[in-house]
């Protein structure tokens, strides 16, 4: 196999923050999986597994996805999602309008929920759940490390990827869909605790609160979950221009929708250091005075992106109409 | 996804030894040579494809699927060779082992973590300046006595070394960066004392050596909660201690070196303080402490057309990069109101700098605190450079100084 990605160059200026949609399939019921690129083809930033990105959709709610592709494929992003009928409105823009060819903006990727060493893992899924545990399976393989995967689910059908899993990794794989055989039955996998063995759980309120419960005498930093519904989420982000005012230098600059906030406070003479340009080295963190940054970084810790008083300029952008930065 | 292959070109090939005295002493020359010669260039002696120019080298460093650092990034291949010691976990591992000590470290040494810093390592820095002024009046050697002192008195404590051999930490980074290069006198220098020095190191990184409150104790508290294993605890510890000092001495004596033939530049800066931070990375894209790393390529590859067989190991000039008049105007000129964003003196991707933030830490603590207290500054004789196979290195800076009023 011949590689040639050194034909592709980093594009510096625009915002690197709206990808493709490449190809959306639907993998199980009520599943679609959605295969982004960059529309110049380039790179994306680096991942690992267990990481999520912001996606944006075109009406500007922004909701988090598991990445749940292969990593050694720099050009695409792979997500899946689920259609919940109670949900605001996100999955079934996804599912019901969202097409090939369409552009989405996408922030991160970020990760709350990486995988740590260890001699053994076991993996536990409930439904959608299965996405960030999808790449952990793969990243434990090339590890050499000793792991069983349990995945419960509505049913067969609903399970996304059951059979790649089975097909793949055979009595690794312990598939429990809910209508033949009830709730996932924990106390045999967690009833006696293991200190070599790290503990990931992905799925709904549920079936944490249970696993949580379970895994009480087990050593402190055994278990790593992830809840996959997000308790409350920000206002809709600003997808047309918005003014920064540069504090320091006094200088106020129009940021159009397809500008870096980098690019755009550098075209009025403001110095800021960058590097990676793609939030993920922190070069360029600059200090907010008022406004609220839509916040795209891969970096920042939740807190430190709360306080709202430093972004990323190279790929975060602006909730409001205003930002003043202390340039 | 993958084009088809492209017609192999001939390849341009050089003989020359880039780890030869000459070159490290004044690595210019050959750079503009190979920048000149192709995109890629076999170098003979050593059966190594070199790249030069900003594209390729910024191409090859952030592909970590294509090239891979676990073979080694000098020139030994670690698949065939054994390394002088435990391969680092970080520089020289790839995913997936590279992922648990780079998001460790990362989260010690990222930008928010280090703010605590800043107001002792200024202070730190005006006390130093106006102790080398009172004691030394107005020539001193820049490098010993600024460029040399100031990252050993603010690194080793906010690691939590203690104060006992600190004296070992340049020795053994001098070290550790020769040994990217071929067994050339320069390392072969270093052999009677190597053991000794890396038993130092050794011994500093495990938890009981390391004070409360440091980055070192951070990493074997990451350890506590299983964010890494305790045996790769002590291993991320060498890394800070091994690639911490050394960068950052010979990064600042760039950046002193970089003013003390620029007296406008200098202006420049006392004038705008605010621009130390921009200033100390104009000084590595000019200077670039760390010259060249190497990569193996993980399949057959075509670069620009030309064919690099799977193992083969890929030499990346980032001094010459860092220069290519392709991506950089005027590229030789050490210029204030030049963007250097985007130079790859810290390499790019995933392995790039983790303590990039605290180079610019120190650098922006001493040049602001010197640019206060100094209005001219200025060579008084021919500044020495010490031979290294990996870093534009320096034994001495002699310089005279005009104090501000």
């Amino acid at each position: 196999m011949v590689a040639d990605s050194l034909l592709r160059v980093p594009q510096t200026a625009l915002s690197r923050v709206t990808l493709g949609i490449r190809a959306k399939d639907t993998i199980a019921d009520g599943v679609v999986s959605l295969t982004l690129a960059h529309p110049d083809g380039g790179r994306l930033p680096d991942w690992t597994p267990g990481s999520h990105i912001d996606l944006v959709l075109p009406e500007g709610t922004t909701r988090q996805y598991s990445l749940c592709g292969d990593r050694w494929d720099p050009y695409t992003y792979r997500i899946a999602v689920l259609r919940e009928p109670a949900g605001r409105g996100g999955s079934a823009y996804v599912h019901d309008r969202l097409a090939p060819g369409d552009l989405v903006g996408v922030g991160g990727p970020r990760n709350h929920f990486p995988l740590v060493p260890a001699d053994r893992y076991l993996f536990i899924a409930g439904g959608i759940g299965i996405t960030p545990l999808l790449p952990m399976i793969h990243q434990a393989e090339l590890m050499g490390a000793d792991w069983q995967l349990l995945y419960g689910g509505r049913s067969r059908a609903s399970m996304a990827f059951r059979e790649e899993l089975s097909a793949a990794h055979g009595d690794r794989v312990h598939i429990s869909p809910q209508d033949e055989c009830g709730l996932l039955d924990l106390a045999p996998w967690l009833g006696t605790p293991d200190p070599g063995t790290k503990v990931y759980c992905c799925g709904p309120a549920p079936l944490l609160a249970a696993v949580e419960q379970t895994c009480a005498a087990w050593p402190p930093y055994s278990l790593r979950t992830e809840r996959f519904t997000a308790a409350a989420l920000p206002e809709p982000v600003h997808q047309t221009a918005f003014e920064v005012e540069l504090r320091r230098t006094g200088r106020t600059v129009t940021v159009m929708p397809d500008t870096s906030v980098l690019h755009a406070v550098r075209q009025v003479g403001a110095d800021v250091l960058s590097s990676c340009e793609q939030g993920t080295c922190g070069t360029c963190l600059t200090p907010v005075l008022e406004g609220t940054p839509d916040h795209r970084d891969s970096i920042l810790a939740d807190h430190e992106r709360a306080a709202n008083d430093c972004m990323l300029p190279c790929v975060s952008r602006s909730r409001g109409d205003r930002l003043v930065l202390d340039l | 996804m993958t084009p088809a292959p492209a017609p192999a070109v001939s390849l341009p090939t050089s003989d020359a030894d880039p780890f030869a005295a000459e070159h490290l002493a004044q690595p210019e020359p050959l750079h503009q040579q190979l920048r000149q010669a192709g995109p890629v260039v076999h170098l003979s002696r050593y059966n190594v494809y070199a790249l030069a120019r900003y594209r390729e080298v910024h191409a090859a460093l952030v592909d970590w699927q294509t090239f891979q650092s676990a073979a080694g990034v000098g020139l030994a291949d670690f698949r065939k060779e054994k390394p002088w010691r435990p391969p680092s976990l970080l520089l020289e591992a790839d995913p997936p082992h590279h992922d648990a000590p780079r998001r460790v470290l990362r989260e010690i040494l990222a930008p928010p973590a280090l703010r605590r810093l800043r107001a002792t390592w200024q202070t730190v820095a005006e006390e130093l300046v106006d102790t080398v002024l009172a004691d030394r009046g107005r020539e001193f050697d820049a490098f010993t006595d600024l460029a040399g002192a100031f990252p050993l008195r603010v690194f080793p404590d906010a690691v939590g070394l203690g104060p006992e051999g600190r004296e070992n930490l340049l020795p053994y980074g001098n070290m550790a960066f020769n040994a990217f290069g071929p067994a050339n006198d320069l390392v072969k220098a270093d052999a009677d004392r190597a053991a000794g020095l890396a038993a130092w190191v050794n011994a500093q990184c495990a938890r009981e050596a390391l004070s409360e409150d440091g980055f070192g104790s951070r990493i074997w508290a990451a350890a506590d909660r299983g964010d890494l294993t305790h045996t790769q605890a002590p291993l991320v510890v060498r890394s800070l201690l091994t690639a911490g000092v050394d960068t950052t001495v010979h990064g600042l004596a760039a950046a002193l070196y970089a003013f003390a033939t620029h007296p406008d530049q200098w202006q420049r800066l006392r004038e705008r303080p605010e621009s130390a931070r921009v200033a100390f990375d104009e000084a590595v894209r000019w200077q670039s402490p760390v010259q060249t790393f190497f990569r193996t390529a993980t399949t057959d590859v075509t670069i620009a057309g030309a064919r690099i067989p799977e193992g083969a190991k890929i030499l990346m000039f980032l001094g010459a990069a860092n220069r290519d008049p392709v991506r950089w105007p005027d590229a030789d000129r050490f210029d204030l109101t030049r963007d250097p964003s985007g130079h790859v003196g810290f390499g790019m991707g995933i392995h790039q700098c983790v303590g990039q933030h605290v180079a610019r830490l120190e650098a922006e603590a001493l040049l602001t605190a010197l640019a206060r207290r100094v209005a001219h500054i200025e060579l008084t004789g021919e500044p020495r450079r010490h031979l290294n196979n990996t870093l534009r290195s320096w034994a001495a800076l002699p310089v005279t100084v005009r104090p501000a009023r």
